[in-house]
C-alpha cells in the first residue's frame, strides 16, 4: 500500500511506531511476565528500584509490584484510548457529516449543540458525568469519547462542506443515489484523512484525560492504571519519586508516540509534502 | 531586443513524468512586438515564462542557457537583484486576476504599492498616477475601481487593474500568461484590444502565452510553438498560421474548430420533442438579494439532435442544465421528458425516470470519485437501480470500448487517466444508465485543444449510433458549431436567440448574439482556411 509505503519514510512516524510496539508490548505481556494481581500485596512498602530482583522497579506507599502495574497500566490506557477514540471519531463523524451536507437548519442545530458541548471545559464535563455515571472502567472509555467529539465533527463537516459541492457528488445525485449512500459511502471516504490524522490526537488526549481522573481519584480503584500510581505516589513524592514518576514517564512516552505517528499520518496523507519525498 | 532566451534548459524534481520542463529554448522578443507562445497543456510554455522573472516552483530549477535581459543574464542575478526587475523593468499578469490580487486590499492601494516599493513619489502623486492609470485601462470609472475591494469587481475590471499593476512602471517587457484564459469571450475581447492598443504606446515587447489559436491570430506579431518543452516552430503570425511547417503545428491548427457549421443532413422536420422547457423561472436567493437565474426560458429539443444553449458566465446555461437534470428545482414553469413533467415529480417517481436524463460534467478531474475504481463509477448507476453485477460489468467493458477506452482499464482509479480519458469515462457513466436524453455541461472546455476535437467526435459518433438526443451547454461558439443542430443564445437567464445552427452563428439577428460571434476570437483568419 502507497501509504504504508510513505509513512515508513517518515521518521516521525518510524519513532513512533517502535516507541508504540514497546507499550503493546508491555500490555500483551502483562499477564505472563506478572500472573499475579497487580493491585495485590507483594512485599514491604516503598523498596528503592534494582535494590530487590522480585521488584526491579521496586514498590509502592502500600507495597504493591510497580513493574506490575506500568505493565498492567498499559493495558487499561491503551484500551481506555482506543475506545474512547472511537466513541469520539463516530459520533464526531456522523454529526459533521450531516451538519456539513444538509446544511440550513441541520447544521445550524448541530453546531449549536457542538459549540454547547465546545463552551463547557471537557474536564469539567468529564468529572460530571462520572459523577453521574461512576467510574467503571468501561463507562469512563465510553465518557470520555462523549467529551471529546466536537473537534473531529467541526473538521469532518468543513470537508463535507467544500466536498458536497464536487461534481462526482451531482453525478451521484444525477444517478439517482439516496442521500445515505452519497454521504458515507461517496464522500466520506475523502474527507477521513484529515478526521484520521486527528484520531491520534483524541486518543493522546483521552489517556491524559485518564491519567488525570486518575490523579484526582476518580478512575476506576479496581484497575491497574498510571494515574492510579501517579495518584497514589504524590503522597511520598519527597521520599520516593519513583513511584510517581515512572509512571509519568511511561504516558509521556505512549502520548508521544501516537502524535507522532499523527504526523507521520498527516505527512503521508497530505500530498503535497508526499511529493518532496 | 527586449529579451533574448538562449539555449534554456529548466530541470524538472526527479519523480516528475519528464526530466526537463524546457529543453534548449531560443527565443527572442523584440522592443515592438507581441511574441505568442502556444502550447497544449504540459508544453512547458508556463515554466518557461516563470523562468524569466525566476518565480519557478519549488524543485524546478534553470539547469543552462541565459535569459538575456537588456544585456544582462537573470539567471546570473542574486535574488534581491530580481526585485528590482519585477514589477518595475518586466510586468507580469496572470490568469486568473482574482487569486493574484489580495482580497483585502483596495484595487487602488495595491497599484499604488508597486509605486511605493520601486520609487519615491509622494503620495498625492502617487494617487494621481493610479487614477491615470486605471482611466488607460478604459475602467468607466476609475475613481470608483481604485476604491473598490477586488470582489467588487467583474472578471474583465479585475484583469484590467492587473494591467494597471504590471505597467505602472512602464516595464519595457509584459509577460502575459494566459490573461484572457479565464475570462468570457466578449471581455477576452476587450482585453486583447487593450493589451494591442498599450503595447504599441509604450512600444514594449510581450511575451503572451497562450493556448488558444483563436486569441493567436487576433494579438501575435511572431508565434513559437512549443511541444514537450521544446521549441518546435517559430516564425511571423503570417507564416505559422498560414503555412505552419512543423506537422504538430499543423495538427493544433487543424484541431481549432470551425465557426462555420459543417454542413449535415437536415433533421427529420417531424421529429418530437423529447424535451420541453416550457416558461421555466429560478431565482436565487442569497442573503436577501434575489439573482434571478432563469427568466421564463423555453426551448425544446427535438429526438436524435443537439441543442446548443450558447452563454457567458451568468447566463443562466448551467443552471438551465442542473434543472433539466433536476439537481435544482425549477419556481416556475414546466420541463417535460416525453410529456412527463419532471419538475412536479415526487422523489420516488423521479428516481424511477432518472435513467432518461443524464449528464456530463465539465471538470474531468472533479467529477470522478478519486476514490473508486472507474470500473466501478460506471457500474454504479445500473447497481442502484437493482441491475444484477453479473449483469452490469460486462456492459461496463462493453462501454468502455464504445467510448474508445480499453475495456482492461475498468480496474484502475481515476487518478491513472488523462483529463480526455476521464471525460470518456464520465459519458460512460452517464451511458450506462442507458439515457433517452443527454445533458453535457461544457464537457470539452477543459480539454486541449486536439483532445477536444477527439472527444467531440466521439460525442457526436454515439448520438448516432444510439439515437440520443443531447443538450450541449458550452460557452465556446466553434464548438457550439461543430457539434449542433439548433443553438440558443443565452443572456442574464433569458434565450435572446434560437435557431439553426447555421443561421443563428453565420447571421445572428439579435445584437447580444452579434456581438458574441464578434468577439470569438481569430475569426477572420480562420473563415478564410475553411474554405
Amino acid at each position: 500500500m502507497t501509504l504504508l509505503k510513505s509513512l515508513a519514510r517518515s521518521p516521525s512516524a518510524i519513532i513512533g511506531a517502535v516507541l508504540l510496539l514497546i507499550v503493546l508490548v508491555m500490555a500483551a505481556s502483562a499477564g505472563w511476565l506478572f500472573p499475579n494481581d497487580p493491585l495485590s500485596l507483594a512485599g514491604r512498602p516503598l523498596q528503592a528500584p534494582f535494590a530487590n530482583p522480585r521488584f526491579p522497579l521496586g514498590t509502592d506507599s502500600v507495597g504493591r509490584n510497580v513493574a506490575a502495574q506500568l505493565f498492567y497500566g498499559a493495558r487499561t490506557s491503551l484500551l481506555i484510548g482506543l475506545i474512547s477514540t472511537v466513541v469520539a471519531i463516530v459520533i464526531g463523524i456522523v454529526v459533521g457529516a450531516l451538519a456539513g451536507f444538509y446544511g440550513r437548519w441541520i447544521d445550524t442545530a448541530l453546531m449549536r449543540v457542538t459549540e454547547a458541548f465546545q463552551t463547557v471545559p471537557s474536564f469539567i464535563l468529564l468529572l460530571l458525568l462520572v459523577v453521574i455515571f461512576g467510574s467503571h472502567i468501561e463507562t469512563l472509555a465510553l465518557t470520555i469519547g462523549i467529551v471529546s467529539w466536537t473537534a473531529p465533527a467541526r473538521l469532518t463537516r468543513a470537508e463535507f462542506l467544500t466536498l458536497r459541492n464536487r461534481e462526482f457528488v451531482q453525478a451521484c445525485r444525477g444517478l439517482g443515489m439516496p442521500n445515505w449512500r452519497i454521504i458515507f459511502l461517496e464522500i466520506l471516504p475523502n474527507a477521513l484523512p484529515p478526521v484520521i490524522v486527528y484520531a491520534s490526537v483524541v486518543m493522546a488526549f483521552s489517556i491524559l484525560l485518564e491519567s488525570a481522573l486518575a490523579f484526582l481519584g476518580l478512575s476506576d480503584p479496581n484497575v491497574a492504571s498510571w494515574g492510579n500510581l501517579i495518584a497514589d505516589g504524590r503522597r511520598v513524592l519527597r521520599t520516593a519519586a519513583y513511584v510517581a514518576t515512572l509512571p509519568g514517564l511511561v504516558i509521556l512516552i505512549t502520548v508521544l508516540s501516537i502524535s507522532l505517528i499523527g504526523q507521520g499520518l498527516n505527512d503521508a496523507m497530505n500530498p503535497r509534502l508526499r511529493r518532496k519525498g | 531586443m527586449a529579451l533574448s532566451i538562449e539555449n534554456l534548459s529548466v530541470r524538472l524534481p526527479r519523480h516528475a513524468d519528464r526530466d526537463y520542463a524546457v529543453r534548449d529554448l531560443s527565443l527572442n522578443v523584440g522592443d515592438n512586438e507581441i511574441v505568442c507562445v502556444v502550447g497544449e497543456s504540459g508544453s512547458g510554455k508556463s515554466i518557461m515564462a516563470s523562468s524569466i522573472l525566476r518565480l519557478l516552483p519549488e524543485g524546478v530549477t534553470p539547469e543552462a542557457g541565459r535569459i538575456l535581459f537588456e544585456g544582462e543574464d537573470l539567471l546570473r542575478f542574486p535574488p534581491h537583484a530580481m526585485r528590482s526587475i519585477r514589477g518595475a523593468r518586466i510586468g507580469m499578469i496572470f490568469q486568473d486576476p482574482m487569486t493574484a490580487l489580495n482580497p483585502l486590499h483596495r484595487v487602488g492601494d495595491q497599484i499604488a504599492e508597486t509605486f511605493r516599493i520601486h520609487t519615491t513619489l509622494p503620495q498625492a502623486d502617487i494617487r494621481a498616477r493610479v487614477l491615470d492609470l486605471l482611466g488607460q485601462m478604459h475602467l468607466p470609472d476609475p475613481a470608483r475601481a481604485a476604491r473598490a475591494y477586488p470582489h467588487e469587481l467583474s472578471g474583465g475590471q479585475r484583469q484590467r487593474a492587473m494591467i494597471a499593476m504590471a505597467l505602472a512602471l512602464e516595464p519595457k517587457l509584459l509577460i502575459a500568461d494566459e490573461p484572457t484564459t479565464a475570462l468570457d469571450v466578449t471581455t477576452q475581447a476587450q482585453i486583447l484590444s487593450l493589451i494591442r492598443e498599450l503595447q504599441q504606446r509604450n512600444r514594449m515587447g510581450v511575451l503572451f502565452i497562450t493556448h488558444d489559436f483563436g486569441v493567436v491570430a487576433e494579438i501575435a506579431t511572431r508565434i513559437a510553438v512549443m511541444r514537450h518543452g521544446v521549441l518546435v516552430e517559430e516564425g511571423s503570425a503570417a507564416k505559422v498560421l498560414e503555412a505552419p511547417e512543423h506537422p504538430y503545428t499543423r495538427e493544433l491548427i487543424a484541431a481549432v474548430p470551425s465557426l462555420k457549421p459543417p454542413s449535415k443532413e437536415p433533421l427529420q422536420p417531424l421529429g418530437q420533442a423529447v424535451l420541453s422547457i416550457v416558461d421555466v423561472s429560478k431565482t436565487y436567493r442569497q442573503k436577501g438579494r434575489d439573482v434571478a437565474a432563469l427568466k421564463n426560458v423555453t426551448l425544446a429539443l427535438r429526438r436524435g439532435s443537439t441543442l446548443g444553449i450558447v452563454g457567458e458566465s451568468g447566463s443562466g446555461k448551467s443552471t438551465l442544465a442542473r434543472c433539466i437534470v433536476r439537481l435544482l428545482t425549477t419556481d416556475s414553469g414546466a420541463i417535460e421528458v416525453d410529456g412527463a413533467n419532471i419538475t412536479t415529480m415526487t422523489t420516488v417517481e423521479w428516481r424511477k425516470n432518472v435513467r432518461r436524463v443524464q449528464m456530463v460534467f465539465q471538470d474531468p478531474y472533479a467529477s470522478l470519485n478519486p476514490r473508486r475504481k472507474v470500473g466501478d463509477l460506471v457500474a454504479q448507476g445500473p447497481l442502484i437501480h437493482g441491475a444484477k453485477a453479473a449483469d452490469v460489468y460486462p456492459r461496463v467493458r462493453d462501454l468502455f470500448a464504445l467510448v474508445g477506452l480499453d475495456p482492461a482499464a475498468v480496474d484502475r482509479y481515476p487518478h491513472e487517466f488523462s483529463g480526455g480519458q476521464r471525460q470518456r469515462i464520465g459519458l460512460a457513466r452517464a451511458l450506462a444508465m442507458d439515457p433517452d436524453i443527454l445533458v453535457a455541461d461544457e464537457p470539452v472546455s477543459a480539454l486541449d485543444v486536439s483532445v477536444q476535437a477527439q472527444v467531440l467526435t466521439l460525442i457526436a459518433d454515439i448520438q448516432r449510433k444510439l439515437g440520443l438526443s443531447v443538450v450541449f451547454i458550452t460557452h465556446d461558439l466553434r464548438v457550439a458549431a461543430q457539434i449542433c443542430d439548433r443553438v440558443a443564445i443565452m443572456q442574464g437567464g433569458r434565450v435572446v436567440e434560437e435557431g439553426m445552427a447555421a443561421d443563428v452563428l453565420v447571421a445572428p439577428q439579435h445584437p447580444y448574439s452579434q456581438a458574441l460571434v464578434a468577439a470569438v476570437p481569430g475569426r477572420r483568419w480562420h473563415a478564410e482556411t475553411d474554405v
